[in-house]
């Protein structure tokens, strides 16, 4: 206590003064030293200008796309999932893969508008609104299938608890109805927080547009947004809680599909560590997809001064981080199967590289998962946006392997020999998987076309001039103004 | 209040020149007394609501209640059907209070399903929103407050509201743009 009177007068001075520059500068996040207009005009203006060309050809081949796996879907619920190459020991395949996979990708979406939130992650700001775009639209994905798996869909609303002239209810113990609950919850939250943060962007549109049609229905959704304080401290506190409230949520989801699993007495699914593999894995692969739609996006929209190579070396960062969580879960799995000395787990795993699907192992877990992300330890690869692409498009692709190695692997050869069977997908199945790729690449150009794909009122704030305490340069001599930044 | 040609005053307002200016500003108009005010800003001004006299926004109660209805609503929503109306015991689990271990997934997620509703629309109600229009919207300045505009509008029905005061105080605080902004 002696020494503090004498320190902290000197401590305050040097804080006060302006003329200090911290020892460490960060770099900024926005390049260039941006303004707030120009923010804006870039910004809203990727909406504002006429359709371009390229978004055309693009919507109509993803569109195509879409619409042809619609059609696939329809066959099915027409005919009966027999269309699917489903059969006794393989119950579950190519459905709950892509449910899973699909799923998966939302959290991402999730982890960056709510957890990096609460960790005060400012960086997050320059993506969070396409990567929430992203998690609605993968969710729509995945609800597809676990829909139209239950074969009637028209019986689909026996998943709901609601009183029936039959007197039956649905069974709350079971995890298939907890993850309608947690799907649904999940799909709602994430549009309720997207939405709130888009309301003072959809202000923005409303301002700017001369056309009267668009003036009403960004006006319409912008619910008279006006940008007042006495509205901005309500909204903050909504948006931290809705944050705090998404965290556990997203936690909560993938944990809960992985009781799907994890609950049964299938062996290589019946293990303790998939609620936090499962999440670790769908982080993992959905900062794959948040890149790999966000690298084409700032080269389109000359984005580049707002999503800058820290941000891609940040998601890189997490990617290297999760996928190392990943491929510890893998090896951990195969270590439990030996240490537990059940032969059912041990045969399971041996077969899982060696078995009828052995290249799905080799290829998809373990270079795609487990050794290309390892590429990130190097700021080089970090940093050029090929090898970054490369990594992302892997990953994509390993994670729906895992998640058939995991479904169909623990399926197709479990206790009894005589029982044993192989998946082979029919084109139904293969085009419904694709019709969803279509489906959710056109909805986030449809997002892209209407919307503000980064969140201007967010991004604003990690500007210097933001601050209610920054110094002008003609306040002040000019070191001040850039102490915070390194040019 | 109206002014010489009939139009009503909804109150006066200034533009200023950034955060900082605009942060300022909001320490002296709560210092001068003025109760019925705002500040206009395209983002969250980090500190604004201490500057300005608010306290901390007591949303977090109302999401509170929220979660604990979401909580409430699913106890009965499990306990009812799986323990009174159908009774039946499935993969061994009993269907009395013993059960309840199974049943916290859904529990949770009805608290936060809740939870989310209550903030999302405490935040629109206690901002009153939705609405459709706004005097601030008279002034065609007040476009840019969703761009890069900085505004404080003090309103007429402040009791402490005098014209000339308010005027002054406003070019004082280094407002720009003094400007009566009229009710419709």
């Amino acid at each position: 206590m002696d020494g503090a009177p004498t320190t902290a007068p000197e401590v305050i001075a040097g804080e006060a003064s302006p003329s200090v520059r911290p020892p460490l500068a960060r770099v900024p996040l926005v390049l260039n030293r941006r303004n707030f207009d120009w923010v804006t005009n870039r910004i809203a203006g990727a909406v504002e200008g006429p359709t371009p060309r390229w978004w055309w050809v693009s919507f109509a081949i993803t569109g195509g796309i879409a619409a042809f796996g619609l059609i696939c879907l329809g066959y099915q619920i027409s005919t009966g999932v027999g269309v699917w190459g489903l059969n006794h020991p393989v119950g579950w395949a190519w459905d709950i893969t892509n449910f899973v996979f699909w799923i998966g990708i939302g959290h991402a979406g999730t982890l960056i508008s709510a957890i990096l939130y609460l960790l005060r992650q400012k960086w997050r700001t320059s993506i969070n609104r396409s990567a929430e775009a992203m998690t609605l639209f993968a969710v729509i994905c995945a609800a597809i299938f676990p829909g139209v798996h239950v074969g009637r869909v028209w019986m689909a609303w026996f998943l709901a608890p609601v009183p029936t002239q039959y007197g039956i209810w649905p069974n709350f113990r079971s995890p298939l109805l907890w993850d309608v609950f947690a799907v649904s919850t999940y799909f709602t939250v994430s549009v309720l927080f997207w939405y709130t943060g888009l309301v003072p962007d959809l202000a923005t549109l409303r301002d700017r547009t001369t056309s009267k049609v668009k003036k009403f229905l960004y006006g319409v959704f912008a619910l008279g947004w006006r940008g007042s304080n006495r509205n901005w401290r309500h909204y903050e506190m909504a948006y931290l809680l809705l944050a705090g409230l998404s965290t556990p949520l997203v936690l909560s989801v993938h944990s809960v599909v992985s009781f799907d699993f994890a609950t049964s007495v299938i062996p290589s699914w019946h293990t303790a560590i998939f609620p936090p593999y499962f999440v670790a894995g769908a982080i993992f692969g959905g900062f794959a997809m948040v890149l790999t739609l966000m690298i084409p996006a700032r080269a389109i929209f000359k984005l580049q001064d707002i999503i800058t190579p820290q941000h891609i070396d940040k998601m890189a960062k997490i990617i290297l981080l999760t996928g190392s969580f990943v491929a510890y879960a893998y090896a951990m799995e195969f270590f439990i199967a030996w240490y537990s000395g059940n032969q059912y787990e041990k045969f399971a795993f041996y077969n899982r590289i060696f078995g009828p699907y052995w290249w799905y192992w080799w290829v998809g877990m373990l270079f795609f998962n487990m050794l290309s992300p390892q590429l990130f330890w190097f700021r080089w690869c970090r940093h050029n946006i090929f090898v970054v692409y490369f990594v992302c498009m892997c990953v994509n692709a390993g994670m729906w392997f895992e998640r058939f190695i995991i479904i169909v692997g623990g399926l197709h050869r479990d206790f009894l020999p005589s029982s044993w069977g192989l998946f082979i997908p029919t084109w139904v199945d293969i085009w419904t998987f694709i019709g969803t790729l279509g489906i959710f690449t056109s909805l986030f150009l449809i997002f892209i076309r209407f919307l503000p794909m980064i969140a201007m009122s967010e991004v604003k704030i990690v500007l210097p001039e933001a601050d209610p305490h920054h110094v002008t340069p003609e306040q002040h001599h000019p070191v001040a103004a850039g102490g915070m930044e390194r040019t | 209040m109206k002014t010489p040609y009939g139009h009503r005053v909804y109150g006066i307002a200034a533009e200023y020149p950034s955060a900082a200016a605009l942060y300022e500003a909001a320490k002296q108009v709560r210092d001068a007394g003025f109760k019925r005010w705002d500040v206009f800003s395209p983002f969250p001004i980090h500190g604004m609501d201490d500057a300005m006299g608010l306290g901390k926004s007591w949303l977090s109660a109302v999401v509170l209640c929220g979660g604990l209805t979401g909580l409430a609503t699913a106890c009965i929503l499990e306990f009812g059907p799986s323990s009174f109306l159908y009774p039946l015991i499935v993969h061994g689990k009993p269907y009395n209070f013993w059960t309840v271990p199974a049943f916290f997934p859904i529990m949770f997620e009805l608290t936060i399903l809740f939870s989310a509703f209550a903030a999302f629309f405490a935040w629109q109600i206690m901002g009153f929103l939705p609405r459709w229009n706004h005097p601030m919207f008279n002034w065609n300045r007040f476009k840019r407050v969703t761009n890069d505009g900085f505004f404080l509008a003090i309103e007429a029905r402040d009791p402490r509201f005098a014209e000339n005061e308010v005027l002054a105080l406003l070019e004082r605080t280094g407002g720009q743009h003094v400007t009566v902004v009229h009710e419709e």
